[in-house]
């Protein structure tokens, strides 16, 4: 639906040339919703900002529906644009207008007929849930009404793509929930594919099905949220998964492994899927000689599939615990020794790095 | 007071008369070359630098030479366009001249005001230049507009006091030539207390209407 190949964006600034894009390489699915993350500055404004043109290209190009859009004629551009609704972070909508004005304006531009506006705005602002609040000006909004409205006025266009910038950045958690359920249902119920960008990893866990995180204005890991979220590569993608899945190990548990002693062991494992449901743990005390405590864990859930990681403690043998570990390997849950020293968790200038990350 | 009550009616006749031609065309010119200002300036819609170039410094000239000046230097041109260069009339030509713009430069903040998303968001539609100024920049802008046409307004009423210069008439012509060089400060009281009231009118019919455009609750 949108294919972006090596598109690559200069920008010139007290004769500096400034690279936001660096020869961008991505596809989006029909249907996708579609996450891009990264820390401002990065480059994913520009990057969606290149769907529509409010950003051309330096280098490379981007395909809209298989189309070039720097090769259309100016009327041919604008007719193109209909199908591409834009969301803001700040919404973006006319105070000196009525939310039905607002709403009506992609039509009104394109010069439709009064009567054909008024039923399809009405539609709009039913889906979105705003229909009480049609002759309102923008002022008298809340910033998820706000958002609600800006959403009616992309999509009453019918677009087949909808573009999300930072679209929940300026709104409480619980604001941003419900706009997200609104996205999830504008993909399912009009089968519109959607581009977010985002740096709230949290967002993407909500509702993208892939996602691309981006550093230096590069792509640099790219994949199914799952894949990501389960397997992260790099660091920054690290990070970005630890301010949702908190899978970093607690200091009192590495208080404990200084007082090491041989026959007490502790381990990380991670459970991806239907594995969750196994009783692995109570399995694994009742076949082998080790007593197992829980020390921490957490479980989430991402594309309806499940996800969790738990830190045990076995106590025993340490051969018989070599037999247990290998038991849950052979179980298809991913399993690893937590060790004194050596674990990146332990390096303060990181830890304090991710605190500075996750707020 | 030595003036008559005919002198005074048609003095304030006149200001009246200047006031509202000239705010007619000076607005017209204020407002074209307000929305040149800013649509072709960097970054903007109609990005062009020789035309913000040339307009930007032209502006800045008009806006410079003091009016009593511009009166008698234009004069030449005024007769050329309306046939005389003395009366009321002819005195509308370097009014229009000053205020437009004046104007301008009001027309151009105001509409730089206009949060730069709102363009984008124009831009995202596919909205034609033209529809980005008409239905996007001037709505947006209407009740700062507003307040700058009538600050606009108040100067032109303070620079028809110098029409006198060119025959032109009006309040302030009464208060020179009647009140300040006859020694009437009579008239001169008169004719500054009925200024005072033409702007604190203007003043609150602009504030007035300010309010009822920006809908805020």
């Amino acid at each position: 639906m949108i294919e972006f190949i090596e598109t690559t964006k200069d920008y010139h600034i007290h004769n500096q040339v400034i690279r936001a894009l660096d020869h961008v390489n991505l596809k989006i699915n029909k249907g996708d919703i579609f996450g891009v993350i990264g820390f401002s500055g990065a480059g994913k404004s520009t990057l969606i900002r290149t769907v529509n043109l409010l950003e051309v290209p330096t280098e490379g190009k981007v395909l809209v529906d298989g189309k070039d859009l720097t090769q259309l004629s100016k009327k041919e551009l604008r007719k193109e644009k209909k199908k591409i609704g834009m969301i803001f972070q700040h919404f973006n909508l006319l105070q000196s207008k009525t939310v039905f004005d607002n709403v009506a304006m992609p039509l009104s531009l394109a010069g439709v007929k009064k009567e054909e506006i008024k039923s399809r705005v009405n539609e709009v602002l039913e889906f979105v849930g705003l229909e009480e609040k049609t002759n309102v000006y923008i002022n008298q909004l809340s910033g998820g009404q706000k958002q609600r409205v800006g959403i009616a006025r992309a999509l009453i266009t019918n677009p087949k793509i909808l573009l999300c910038d930072e679209a929940t950045s300026a709104l409480d958690p619980q604001t941003t929930k419900s706009i997200l359920n609104l996205l999830k249902r504008v993909n399912i119920e009009y089968g519109i594919t959607i581009l977010i960008i985002t740096h709230e990893m949290g967002v993407i866990h909500e509702i993208c099905n892939r996602v691309a995180v981006m550093e230096k204005g590069r792509i640099v890991e790219t994949g199914s949220v799952l894949d990501i979220f389960s397997d992260p590569k790099t660091q920054t993608t690290k990070n970005f998964v630890q301010s949702v899945v908190r899978d970093e190990i607690p200091d009192s548990i590495f208080e404990q492994l200084e007082q090491a002693n041989p026959n007490e062991r502790i381990f990380k494992l991670k459970f991806i899927g239907v594995d969750v449901g196994q009783p692995v743990v109570s399995e694994v005390a009742k076949k082998f000689n080790v007593d197992i405590s829980v020390l921490f864990g957490n479980i989430t859930e991402l594309q309806q599939v499940p996800f969790g990681n738990l830190i045990i403690e076995m106590i025993g043998d340490s051969a018989e615990t070599d037999k247990a570990v290998q038991y849950i390997k052979n179980r298809n849950v991913q399993i690893e020794e937590v060790i004194a020293d050596g674990s990146e968790f332990r390096d303060p200038s990181k830890r304090d790095l991710g605190n500075l990350i996750y707020g | 007071m030595e003036v008559s009550s005919e002198i005074l009616l048609n003095a304030i006749w006149e200001t009246l008369y200047m006031v509202s031609i000239g705010l007619f065309f000076g607005a017209i010119l204020g407002f074209i070359l307000g929305i040149i200002l800013v649509v072709t300036r960097k970054g903007h819609i109609l990005e062009n630098k020789w035309v913000f170039g040339i307009v930007n410094p032209i502006v800045n000239i008009f806006r410079s030479i003091p009016f009593i000046i511009l009166l008698v230097a234009i004069i030449p041109f005024t007769r050329l366009l309306v046939g005389t260069a003395i009366g009321t009339t002819a005195a509308i030509v370097p009014l229009v001249l000053h205020i437009g713009p004046y104007i301008s430069r009001l027309v151009e903040n105001s509409l730089l005001e206009v949060d730069g998303g709102i363009v984008e968001a124009a831009k995202a539609m596919g909205a034609t230049p033209f529809q980005v100024i008409r239905k996007f920049l001037i709505p947006e802008a209407f009740p700062s507009l507003i307040l700058s046409v009538t600050t606009a307004t108040i100067g032109l009423i303070g620079a028809t006091a110098m029409a006198g210069a060119v025959g032109g008439g009006g309040l302030g012509d009464v208060a020179i030539t009647y009140g300040y060089q006859r020694f009437d400060d009579m008239t001169i009281l008169v004719t500054v207390i009925l200024l005072v009231v033409f702007v604190q009118l203007i003043q609150m019919i602009g504030n007035k209407l300010e309010r009822h455009f920006r809908h805020i609750s």
